[in-house]
């Protein structure tokens, strides 16, 4: 491992031990205030946790906390981890080559060196032309390519990564993503974010947060194509109902019972999670006879619109139906209806 | 007025009071610029007392600018940025000159810095002698222009916030570099336009300078001091200086709108 890290934040409720690979890209994914941006700001050395270690390419980044230690603290500058936030924030009163080339400067590297070094990685992001100009003459996607080669610019043994493309239009954000699939190759980086996307595309690997905790990880294809979190079963759109597995499907401890495929060998009575789309479930205002099915009796909480369709959710679940069913249906907030799913639409793994 | 901004939502009567308000500033400017004998003007102003006294202003207030800004600006950080018991009450008492008499400031520095003093005697062995010199005189305005500058900067320091100082830390820049190349060139306008005060107000002092540097034609009397002698003497005279010193203020305050518009 290249970054091992281990901390406790105890105002933020934080306590999770990570470590990244020589040339890994690790998503952290999480739900708002699963204190995903604190681990950052710690590992940056903007924040103290209350007790931890953390040691990048053998070199120690910080030791709190323990007894019989000595006490280490490597102050944000010398630690060789660059952050790149939400937010450009790049410096307003320098040009866009003069923002690259603050990291190279501020180790020393002279003037016309850095320069030159800020040229090469502004071309590295395709940003060349808007060397001379002050950020607030750039848009938010040319902004944000600055603020990725800048980062880059001081060469760091680690990259930290903030939700690179949340605060970005929606028409930009793609070719920004792309570029950052290019120039995040082959060096560590953690990249915190909440979209599926962002994981599926850049991380070789995908640990979920949630209340300070990790709660899931594993490779990035992995986790959201077999989720076993509740927050990861969102992101990846599909639902997902944790229980015992009792030799049909999952019995879940509210007494819900969902039938399915077992996709691994799983023994009764161990811990399982049931996880099907939205799209294959059914709505009906009262249960319907026929073939097996999954019947579960829930109470609309929202109806939202999802592509051409509607997203039905309820406390745990979710179904995708037309605009048209929810007329038919009458459906609105309150409503008590039956959700169906054919047993051969859910997956069971272990959990 | 339809499609003009900021023209929503305002009563009409503010209009009164706003124009009671404005005339009461003004008019006593005007009242100023009636009694200027124009005929004798440049003559007054340019009289050997009236010079010595301008340039004296001038230059002990350049200074106490520039000591306010070699330790008010340290001093603004630490407000702003850093965090220790007491800041609270470090602050209050900063800023205590703003709303203390300039008299009572100006026996507060007699009883500091004069013979008598409390740093009197170190300050006779170093064969020194502060009370009754320019140096009194700029220690004075110093000590009431000095808030000017904290406050403003203080301000600045926290509305700029610290998100551009921690991206700058993460480049590898060591604190002295953030702030030679970050926090300072954000701060900028906040800082010019306390600087700025901080001058006009050591410009205007008088009443911790008199009590603590006397009035000593070319040593310690500023333009303030010679006005108010002059008003015995030569009324006229005190008039076309106050107008003198009308003109710096505006001037001032010119400079330090521009400072912040940029």
């Amino acid at each position: 491992m290249a970054f091992e890290f281990t901390a406790t934040v105890g105002s933020r409720g934080m306590d999770l031990t990570l470590g990244i690979g020589d040339q890994e890209v690790v998503a952290i994914l999480g739900p708002n205030g699963a204190g995903k941006s604190t681990v950052l700001s710690v590992i940056a050395g903007l924040m103290r946790p209350d007790t931890g270690n953390a040691s990048l390419d053998g070199r120690v980044l910080f030791d709190v906390g323990r007894s019989g230690t000595p006490h280490a603290w490597v102050p944000a500058h010398a630690r060789g981890v660059a952050l790149l936030a939400q937010e450009p924030l790049l410096f307003p009163h320098l040009t866009a080559l003069d923002n690259v080339a603050f990291g190279p400067r501020s180790v020393g590297r002279s003037r016309s060196e850095s320069r030159a070094l800020a040229g090469r990685w502004l071309a590295e992001v395709d940003a060349t032309q808007y060397a001379d100009r002050k950020p607030s003459q750039l848009s938010g996607g040319q902004a944000q390519r600055i603020a990725v080669a800048r980062a880059l610019a001081t060469d760091p043994q680690l990259l930290l990564l903030d939700e690179p493309l949340a605060a970005l239009d929606v028409a930009v954000a793609p070719a920004v993503r792309q570029m950052l699939r290019r120039v995040l190759a082959n060096r560590p980086v953690i990249i915190v974010t909440h979209d599926v996307l962002d994981a599926l595309l850049l991380a070789d690997r995908v640990i979920v947060v949630d209340q300070g905790h990790v709660v899931e990880e594993g490779s990035t294809t992995q986790v959201l194509a077999r989720p076993r979190s509740a927050f990861a079963a969102r992101i990846a759109g599909l639902n997902m109902v944790r229980g015992t597995f009792d030799g049909h499907g999952v019995r879940s401890s509210g007494g819900l019972h969902i039938e399915g495929l077992a996709e691994e060998p799983i023994r009764h009575g161990e811990r399982a999670v049931a996880v099907f789309r939205p799209s294959a479930v059914s709505v009906y205002r009262q249960p319907p006879g026929g073939s097996p099915r999954n019947a579960i009796d829930v109470t609309i909480t929202d109806l939202e619109p999802h592509g051409d369709q509607v997203r039905v959710r309820t406390a745990d679940l979710s179904a995708d139906v037309t605009a048209a069913a929810v007329a038919d249906l009458d459906l609105v907030p309150e409503s008590p209806v039956v959700f169906t799913v054919k047993a051969s639409e859910v997956a069971i793994y272990c959990s | 007025m339809a499609g003009r901004p900021g023209s929503v939502g305002l009563p009409g009567w503010v209009f009164v009071p706003a124009a009671v308000g404005a005339l009461f500033v003004v008019l006593p400017l005007a009242a100023i610029v009636t009694r200027v004998e124009w005929s004798n003007f440049f003559g007054l102003i340019t009289s050997d007392s009236s010079v010595a006294a301008l340039l004296l202003s001038l230059r002990t207030s350049a200074t106490s600018t520039l000591l306010c800004v070699i330790f008010g600006v340290p001093m603004a950080m630490v407000l702003a940025r850093a965090s220790f018991r007491g800041q609270q009450l470090l602050r209050s008492l900063v800023l205590l000159p703003l709303v203390l008499p300039p008299v009572v400031g100006g026996i507060a520095l007699l009883y500091t810095f004069g013979r008598r003093g409390l740093l009197g005697e170190t300050i006779d062995v170093l064969g020194l002698q502060i009370a009754f010199s320019t140096t009194a005189v700029i220690l004075a305005q110093t000590f009431v222009a000095m808030p000017f500058l904290v406050v403003s900067l203080e301000g600045a320091l926290r509305t700029s916030g610290q998100r551009y100082e921690a991206v700058a830390a993460t480049l590898g820049a060591r604190p002295t570099t953030v702030f030679r190349r970050v926090t300072l060139p954000l701060v900028l306008p906040g800082l010019a336009a306390g600087a700025v005060l901080s001058f006009a107000r050591s410009l205007g002092e008088f009443g911790a300078t008199i009590t603590f540097a006397g009035s000593l034609q070319g040593v310690t009397r500023t333009l303030p001091l010679e006005i108010y002698l002059q008003r015995e003497v030569d009324p006229d005279a005190a008039v076309a200086l106050s107008l003198v010193l009308v003109l710096v203020a505006v001037v001032v305050i010119g400079l330090a709108r521009g400072g912040r518009g940029a």
